[in-house]
């Protein structure tokens, strides 16, 4: 037996925040919250997720986009201007980083649908989420890992501090961060696995494995989105998407369809209560994420934390003036936030919603 | 004395210097400017007390076998896993599976505790593994507990407030868990019973008490002045018959 055998004990590491007040803050910020906690990952992962950076270009839909195969440029870019105006094309910014020895093509569009793509009276949004799923499943090398307004993820394979690096982002200044650093459980380490996940303003990252993956997919399937990223945090970003922006429920119900509160619960609740959520678990059964998680979700409007239902990965919150911060480890905070008004472990299953004012 | 500073130290630096301060004999080590560093204190043997000033990182205190730690602020995630003996002293809260399957030493947080606490905690003879939390405790307090005692004070809570989450108990077959105030049968395992204490249970208590208040500098007798419920479990060998058909 090896007795020098170095066991690599990781899981996924976390952390968020938000200025209430829109006070853009630089990415240096988020990135030194997320490399306190670089030992949670393998450096199969990392990735960040900024709103309010491209203030001069809020009225454009941003699709980053990465070509496994540069040679798709060509015809991921005919389409693009085939249905919308292109205002402004251009490759992500980059710097070399040693650790980095290869990355597919990395390109920004910032773009609106052509009127008359809209004719048949689809909405924006829902148009742009049909380009996504459509070049993500049928391109076979382009991925639009990035695609909602004055914001932008960014992600690659590397660990949080080279990832960061490369991407440059203590150039950008946001007032919601999100950023994760990965451990890949059952999936591959590649590019388009990196957290965070995202469609339209939904950018979502994710600690843990949603076991409930196969029946999650299959729903969403039935409303169009095509799952392309071989990893189980896809279905709950699509499932944010359909829930708030295409149903039109609240960001705290969807949270109860997405980690709803045992029967046994229920059963013990005031009648109107029960009532409610009764059939509120029994609607969206399907949207039930099933197994370990804590996630953070940012969207246009704020930021979200959540943990499963019965709290089988971790997640602290604090406030500070303007800022509520959400980690996967409090010294996570501490590190850019040394003496938090609050701190808080919040109760498995229930949200913390933190919104723009 | 030894002071370390731990600004900016990755977790395997920071272990070799209190390491090395323990091994040169040193009995008073001070670590300033903890923040997040893992593994404090794992493995290590002997009488020294390592005081942490900040938060410092997942399991802390795993298989200690003898040393204190007293932490100033909050503590996090898996502290004292299979601890066998020694003293853990947080000042703040602590975070989510405290005291796994822990087999001795003391383990006395002043704050609140998240989920998980005391899981699979066993004693046997004079091994007796001890936690005792000044607020209140998430889910799952005490599950499958095999030996020990875990207490529960809700120092801050007013009279009749639920100090455990739901599952308390779950799978308890050993060891006893005391709480100064309301228990829902509702919440607990179908294992568990519910009953007062007697005059044993009551010196036990007093014990634990009276160690955890010299932490904090506070008073036993006041306390003492609130009732405690014992929860204990209903059958030695709840499974017995599980596979048995």
């Amino acid at each position: 037996m090896n007795h020098n055998y170095q066991k690599d004990i990781s899981g996924c590491g976390l952390t968020g925040l938000i200025n209430k007040k829109r006070r853009r803050v630089s990415g240096s910020e988020i990135v030194k919250s997320l490399c306190l906690m670089n030992d949670r990952g393998n450096g199969l992962g990392a990735g960040y997720a900024a709103y309010g950076i491209y203030p001069d270009m809020a009225d454009f839909y941003a699709f980053h986009v990465m070509y496994d195969d540069p040679g798709m440029r060509h015809e991921v870019e005919d389409h693009l201007r085939g249905n919308y105006h292109v205002e402004k094309t251009e490759e992500i910014p980059t710097a070399p980083v040693k650790a980095i020895h290869i990355s597919p093509l990395l390109m920004r569009y910032f773009v609106r649908p052509l009127k008359e793509r809209l004719a048949g009276g689809i909405g924006s949004d829902d148009y742009v989420v049909n380009t996504v799923m459509r070049i993500n499943s049928e391109s076979g090398g382009a991925f639009v890992f990035s695609s909602g307004k004055n914001m932008g993820t960014f992600k690659g394979v590397g660990n949080p501090a080279d990832i960061a690096r490369f991407f440059r982002i203590e150039e950008y200044e946001g007032y919601i961060w999100t950023a994760h650093t990965r451990f890949p459980t059952n999936t591959p380490g590649w590019w388009g696995g990196a957290h965070p996940f995202a469609l339209l303003d939904w950018s979502i990252v994710h600690n843990g494995e949603i076991s409930s993956y196969g029946i999650n997919k299959r729903y969403l399937e039935m409303y169009g989105y095509k799952l392309t990223l071989l990893t189980d945090t896809e279905a709950a970003a699509y499932m944010l998407d359909l829930l708030i922006r295409r149903h039109g429920i609240t960001v705290k119900t969807a949270c109860q369809a997405l980690a709803a509160p045992f029967w046994k619960r229920i059963d013990a609740m005031p009648e109107a209560e029960k009532e409610a959520l009764t059939a509120l678990r029994q609607t969206y059964g399907s949207a039930l994420l099933n197994g370990p998680f804590s996630i953070l979700f940012g969207h246009a409007k704020g930021l979200v934390g959540i943990n499963d239902r019965i709290k089988l990965r971790p997640l602290v919150a604090a406030t500070h003036g303007a800022f509520t911060y959400m980690a996967s480890e409090e010294s996570a905070i501490r590190e850019i936030c040394p003496k938090p008004d609050k701190v808080w472990s919040p109760r498995a299953g229930e949200p913390v919603i933190a919104e723009l004012e | 004395m030894t002071e370390i500073n731990a600004k900016g130290l990755r977790f395997k630096e920071l272990n070799e210097k209190i390491r090395a301060a323990v091994a040169k004999g040193e009995k008073e080590i001070t670590v300033k400017g903890v923040n997040g560093q893992y593994y404090i204190g794992d493995g290590l043997r002997g009488t020294a007390t390592i005081a942490l000033d900040g938060v410092p990182g997942n399991d802390l205190a795993a298989f200690m076998d003898g040393p204190t730690i007293v932490i100033s602020g909050n503590a996090q995630d898996n502290i004292g896993n299979t601890m066998n003996s020694g003293r853990v002293v947080v000042k703040g809260s602590a975070g989510d599976v405290l005291g796994y399957g822990m087999r001795g030493g003391r383990i006395h947080v002043l704050g609140d505790v998240g989920y998980r606490v005391g899981i699979h905690m066993k004693g046997l003879k004079k091994q007796s593994p001890t936690i005792v939390v000044g607020g209140k405790a998430g889910d799952f307090f005490g599950e499958y507990m095999a030996g020990g005692v875990l207490i529960l004070l809700g120092l801050n809570e007013k009279d009749g407030a639920t100090l455990a989450g739901d599952y308390l108990g779950t799978g308890m077959h050993g060891g006893a868990i005391y709480i100064r105030g309301a228990v829902d049968k509702g919440f607990c395992g179908a294992e568990v019973g519910i009953t007062e204490p007697d005059a044993e249970d009551l010196a036990t208590i007093k014990e634990a008490v009276g160690e955890f208040c010299k932490d904090f500098g506070l008073k036993p007798e006041e306390v003492m002045k609130k009732p405690f419920k014992k929860l204990y479990p209903a059958s030695l060998r709840p499974y017995g018959n599980l596979y048995a058909y």
